[in-house]
């Protein structure tokens, strides 16, 4: 893990061939028949108890033998490029457990999104585990580059947290698969807050999935609704493959990582010397066969290249 | 005017406590021998957080900070041959309050005693544990129904019983300002008489009494006519609050009733004998005024952040209480503050500004959840880094530590006996009288008792009956909490980090933030630091402060709270993949869990830098340094710049060449 979290010239380039060689073998085991760990996102507002409905997640998943991999994303602060990372102690039934592991990552210097690391450490994960789950923060960007990441997104939400309209306004009805109200032991409120998700669903446009997303009401603390949701967790994931819908999700995923990885690395200039995202987006496309770790590599040497040629260009241009 | 009859002087306490129920014994016969007219108990980490001494959380904890109470002849013990119908005895213990209670009531009927004849207090106030001290058990809403059951239960049963002692003390120990202080004390005060008011089982009527049984426990500082008024200021709110709120018509049963333990945060480990003076100055904050005057006083020790205080220098502290009450004119006159108009404007300001936060606090759903959702603690992090800020920048003066940093060689500190260091055996042979302990009580009692415990709990009756023939029937700490362990789960509260705003920046500042930048380009990715709480101590402040800074400069920092194994430790080392550890330990257990650490790191082939920071004596520092300890820091250090440099350069040299 260690190894792909490093931004050092020709380290980072290594852990990229380390990546697609692991793709590679999640992707043959695919092809045998084997199933793959589908990614679950976790997003929701600080205090909904995301660790603690993921704690409880991860005993249900351990008591029935699966293994789980856990990366925990926190912001970075923009003022220091620090970040405090925690809590896992939250996340208990890890501790003494080999069957479980959990890295929590800065977001680093990313408009509030992922780190690259994130997309790197779920492919070293899935190469691991039965499971992996992410979770964030979901304010800002990483609200939609989770759901370009994970195969599910499950929305965690709090009791009394708001009405329909600033659910609808804080754009959080877009993209998760599935809505967990949390701490149900609190009765009638959580009721509210789960009729109010429901409600504001109903209203909202969600694209072209043939996919309702369900809203439940589980407890992290007296354990009500995780068998629940668990099995509504392997339902969308059914549903992703019946649905050819997976397909077509890894692939955004793909374009997705391969483009904010080039933009991160060489800005939006360096992606307008390939023709910029779209142009990005086609090529991935054109490519299905190869990882996208590899695709970030080979595209990253011809922006480098192109790059190269305008400051040659550009220092002809200034010699007398 | 007639002139006053003479005050009758407040209760003087030692909070003490060690080793074992024997040793502690001896301690208390001789203080009370001296002149001490009320015993305040401290009971160790694993009695505080409802661990047997044989439990792996209570490894290096048993007998440190306090006594270790396992059973009701332990209690029999801690006070043989002092009569508990005549004595008033504090007890420092909050989440395992009602079990401590119970042992106390059944050692009283052993004594023969009368359990109605018992006057005392139990701190009983668990919201503040969440906040500051780290010593809770259970989650907040069992926990709050627990203090419910006792309030109810002792009201009648022990009427002279102070069940909970609603704690603004550990606020201003983790950053409070007096404003803040007074605001979060009374949302918990208002939280805890919510609850009892909403039980069905209250007595028609009996609310008034109910609310003349709580006290407060406060904290003083230095700025100790502001203190003053803080206390005058709260005595007012809270007659204003039981008279609206609880409909209070007696004025005796609104009267503000609190006991003190005067400021740790302020002593300092620099020229430590200057404590002294801190220590008398912050006594008077708290005895001015008469209208508003402590009940019950308890000095720490001059030497506190040097280690455990001896036997002399708990006395030096009571003889201050002597000489205060018994030589000065002190007690003599009425209120020398009424009528003053700058007391009195002072007075309204704190009322005005505390009534704000308090308002705040009550719209957001009251205290409990303010600390769910983490408001108060992220306020007392805020407060508690502006403070040390406020330090580091010389805005705040602090004798000898940011200022008048020269001087003599202090004749009082140094050599082998300066501090009280506990016999490393006593853990041993509390396990060894636990384990004999359990072989000689009637098995089938001690299941009878636990199961009526059980079901009393789940059936929403009241736990106090069950509660003290567990006592009687030979059940165990341990046993005990594991009951509510095993219905609520472990809790572990929000650490109000994450929350808290970016320091402004300074030049030093900006120098250690470089440093790191110039490391995270070497290493490929920003420095990691690993900040851990091993063992039971909950005092979680410096931890924080250390970790908001690290942040601050640039660091990605794990923090993942208090109470956490060597194993869990060295777990998340590995698994996080970080450059180096920081260990925090109060409790003087850093001999035995800082090892831990070590052996486990080595065991998993990791090789990092290790520092570790608390309450810790030359002598174990240079042991610990020794074992592989990279740097030891202590109160003295309280540049957190310069502490984050020195990381940042230990990893720099533990990194391999790029």
């Amino acid at each position: 893990m260690n190894r792909i979290d490093d931004g050092r010239p020709g380290r980072r380039e290594a852990a990229l061939v380390l990546l697609d060689a692991l793709e590679s073998g999640t992707r043959a085991r695919a092809a045998a028949g084997t199933p793959t760990p589908t990614c679950v996102g976790i997003t929701g507002a600080p205090g909904s108890g995301k660790s603690t409905l993921l704690d409880a997640l991860v005993r249900a998943l351990r008591r029935s033998g699966e293994t789980v991999g856990i990366v925990a994303v926190d912001p970075s602060s923009r003022r220091s490029g620090g970040a405090l990372l925690g809590d896992r102690a939250r996340v208990r039934s890890g501790a003494h457990d080999p069957g479980v592991f959990l890295r929590s990552m800065a977001a680093r210097d990313h408009l509030g999104g992922l780190a690259d690391a994130t997309w790197a450490s779920v492919a070293v994960l899935a190469a691991v585990f039965d499971r992996v789950f992410v979770e964030t923060v979901g304010v800002g960007q990483s609200e939609t580059e989770i759901a370009d990441l994970a195969d599910t997104l499950l929305f965690v939400a709090q009791p009394g947290a708001g009405d329909v309209l600033q659910f609808m306004k804080a754009g959080v009805l877009e993209h998760p698969d599935v809505f967990a109200v949390n701490k149900a032991d609190l009765g009638p409120a959580a009721e509210r807050t789960a009729s109010e998700l429901a409600t504001g669903l109903a209203l909202s446009s969600r694209g072209r999935s043939t996919w309702t997303p369900p809203v439940l009401l589980v407890s992290a603390q007296d354990g009500r609704g995780i068998d629940a949701l668990l099995d509504v967790l392997s339902a969308h994931r059914e549903h992703l493959h019946v649905s050819g819908e997976a397909t077509e999700r890894r692939a955004r995923g793909r374009e997705a990582l391969v483009s904010n990885a080039l933009e991160r690395r060489y800005g939006s200039y360096g992606v307008e010397r390939l023709g910029g995202r779209p142009a990005v987006c086609a090529r991935v496309r054109e490519a299905p066969e190869v990882s996208g770790f590899a695709l970030v590599l080979a595209l990253g040497r011809e922006i480098e290249a192109a790059l190269g040629r305008a400051a040659s260009a550009a220092d002809d241009a200034a010699r007398p | 005017m007639r002139s006053a009859r003479r005050d009758r002087p407040w209760v003087f306490r030692t909070y003490s406590g060690h080793t074992s129920a024997r040793a502690s014994n001896e301690l208390y016969r001789k203080n009370l021998a001296r002149g001490q007219t009320g015993l305040s108990v401290a009971f160790d980490l694993p009695t505080q957080t409802g661990y047997d001494a044989d439990h792996v959380l209570a490894r290096g904890e048993v007998g440190k900070v306090g006594v270790p109470i396992g059973h009701l002849e332990d209690m029999q013990t801690l006070f043989a041959e002092i009569p508990l119908d005549r004595m008033n005895t504090s007890m420092t213990i909050n989440a395992t309050a009602a079990w401590l209670l119970s042992l106390y009531i059944a050692a009283a009927e052993r004594q023969g005693v009368d359990p109605r004849q018992l006057s005392g207090t139990t701190q009983n106030d668990i919201i503040k544990e969440y906040l500051s001290r780290g010593t809770y058990a259970f989650p907040p809403e069992p926990s709050m129904r627990l203090i419910s059951d006792m309030i109810a239960y002792t009201v009648d049963a022990i009427p002279k019983w102070n069940p909970i002692n609603i704690c603004s003390y550990h606020l201003q120990e983790a950053g409070a300002t007096p404003e803040q202080e007074i605001a979060f004390a009374m949302a918990n005060a208002i939280a805890v008489l919510d609850a009892v008011r909403a039980r069905p089982d209250l007595p028609a009527g009996s609310l008034p009494r109910v609310v003349g049984r709580i006290s407060f426990f406060l904290n003083a500082g230095i700025r100790f006519l502001e203190e003053a008024c803080k206390c005058r200021a709260m005595a007012e709110l809270w007659d204003e609050i039981t008279r609206e709120r609880y409909g209070v018509e007696d004025a005796s049963l609104r009267r503000f009733r609190y006991g003190v333990q005067v400021n740790s945060l302020g002593l300092t480990e620099a020229q430590p004998e200057n404590n002294v003076i801190r220590i008398v100055l912050e006594a008077l904050g708290v005895t001015l005024s008469r209208n508003a005057r402590c009940r019950a006083l308890q000095l720490p020790a001059w030497n506190e952040a040097l280690g455990l205080p001896r036997p002399w220098d708990q006395q030096w502290s009571l003889r201050i209480q002597q000489i205060l009450a018994y030589e000065t004119d002190l007690l003599e006159y009425e209120d020398i503050f009424d009528g003053s108009p700058v007391i009195a404007r002072k007075v309204r300001a704190m009322k005005a500004a505390a009534r704000e936060e308090l308002d705040h606090v009550l719209a957001m759903g009251g205290a409990v959840a303010a600390v769910e959702n983490a408001y108060m603690k992220r306020r007392l992090v805020e407060s508690h880094t502006a403070r040390l800020r406020a330090i580091e920048k010389r805005e705040l003066s602090v004798v000898g530590v940011n200022c008048y940093e020269e001087h003599e060689p202090s004749p009082l500190v140094g050599g082998a006996q300066a501090i009280l260091t506990v016999d490393e055996s006593a853990e041993r042979e509390q396990i060894e009288r636990l384990a004999a302990f359990r072989r000689q009580r009637n098995a089938a009692d001690v299941d009878a008792a636990l199961t009526a415990l059980r079901d009393a709990v789940r059936n929403g009756q009241n736990v106090m009956p069950p509660s003290i023939r567990a006592a009687h029937a030979g059940v165990t700490t341990g046993e005990w909490a594991d009951v509510f362990r095993t219905l609520y789960g472990d809790y572990r509260a929000p650490t109000g980090v994450s929350v808290s705003t970016v320091a402004d920046s300074d030049e030093q500042l900006e120098a250690v933030r470089s440093q790191v930048h110039a490391l995270g380009e070497r290493l490929g990715r920003p420095p990691k630091l690993l900040v851990g709480k091993p063992g039971l101590d909950g005092h979680s402040n410096g931890a924080e402060q250390i970790a908001v800074r690290a942040r601050d400069v640039g660091m990605e920092v794990v923090y993942d709270g208090i109470r956490l194994t060597p194993e869990e430790i060295v777990q998340s080392a590995r698994d996080e993949g970080v450059h180096v550890i920081g260990l925090s330990i109060l409790s003087g257990s850093h001999g035995v869990l800082v090892l831990d650490v070590l052996e486990g790191l080595r065991r998993a082939g990791l090789s990092l830098p290790v520092v570790v920071g608390g309450i810790i004596p030359d002598e174990d520092a240079e042991t610990l340094r020794k074992a592989g300890v990279q740097r030891v820091y202590t109160p003295k250090d309280w540049d957190l710049n310069r502490i984050l440099g020195e990381i940042t350069q230990l990893i720099a040299e533990a990194a391999a060449p790029a």
